[in-house]
């Protein structure tokens, strides 16, 4: 299994375990003393699942298990991979950092910010990854 | 890789990154107002992560690794999945599109419907094909 997909696999477990932890604490919220506000947190547990665990671990399968681009090039640029780990999980994480303060109706502009570049890092990522895994995509 | 899954698979990536450039617009509208009008995207943003994206990708994957048959067609019952395939994106842009021209309502129960019938198809196909290798 190479690099990439050990790095997508292994983030990828962190996001399912996480949102799985906040969909407890939403549950949770009737029960206890957590602030009502948790629930501000719904959207970034839905894109914690579909994008940190679901499109994550498959981007991390296919480079692994498609069909080899050469046999001296097998998964395609190695760079436009690396792009789409990084813009994909640090576009998440923007989102993470940014949603919930902006549904609170925080004033700050700074979220605003976060909230503009994760989109596009998470665009980036859409792009570099149907770019490269799209050669990929033929009879072996 | 047969030659339907390469269309499955390269269909649902263009869903993908479809979906994908609408949730930036929907990301850019929540951090600073463009225009209410957005809004009206998220369904299309949904049916097309869902099932142009996932669900395509998976049947495409699905269709190629699962067991095959010792005779041809090793594959199982291909006209089946092609009307999977033609059904399920017909359906993808029915459903999604609807709110969003919009269609009269029944045009996004046709292409519920149409979505349903592809699953059906696919699922008839696949079912055979969940079997030990050697058989």
């Amino acid at each position: 299994m190479p690099k990439i997909t050990r790095w997508h696999l292994k983030i990828g477990l962190i996001y399912f375990i996480a949102s799985l932890f906040l969909a407890v604490l939403f549950r949770l919220q009737p029960f206890t003393s957590i602030t009502p506000q948790i629930h501000t947190f719904r959207p970034v547990y839905y894109h914690m699942l579909m994008v940190g665990w679901m499109t994550q671990i498959i981007i991390g399968v296919s480079i692994w298990m498609f069909p080899r681009l050469t046999r001296e090039n097998p998964r395609g640029s190695e760079v436009l991979n690396w792009l789409t780990f990084y813009c994909l999980n640090i576009g998440l994480l923007l989102r993470i950092a940014s949603e919930p303060f902006i549904s609170l109706g925080s004033p700050s502009h700074l979220f605003s910010y976060l909230l503009f570049f994760s989109g596009i890092l998470q665009w980036l990522a859409a792009i570099s990854y149907a770019t490269n895994i799209w050669r990929r995509i033929k009879p072996k | 890789m047969p030659q339907l899954s390469l269309y499955l698979i390269r269909s649902s990536l263009i869903y993908f990154v479809a979906g994908f450039s609408i949730g930036m617009l929907l990301l850019w509208q929540k951090g600073a107002y463009i225009s209410a009008e957005i809004w009206k995207l998220l369904p299309l943003h949904l049916e097309l992560l869902t099932f142009g994206w996932i669900i395509q990708l998976v049947m495409g994957v699905a269709f190629w690794i699962l067991p095959r048959f010792s005779r041809s067609p090793q594959r199982g019952n291909e006209a089946l999945v092609w009307f999977a395939f033609v059904s399920l994106n017909i359906g993808v842009l029915l459903v999604g599109f609807q709110n969003l021209l919009p269609l009269s309502a029944i045009w996004g129960l046709i292409g519920r419907m149409l979505e349903f019938l592809a699953v059906l198809a696919f699922a008839t196909n696949a079912w055979r094909r969940i079997k030990p290798f050697a058989e």
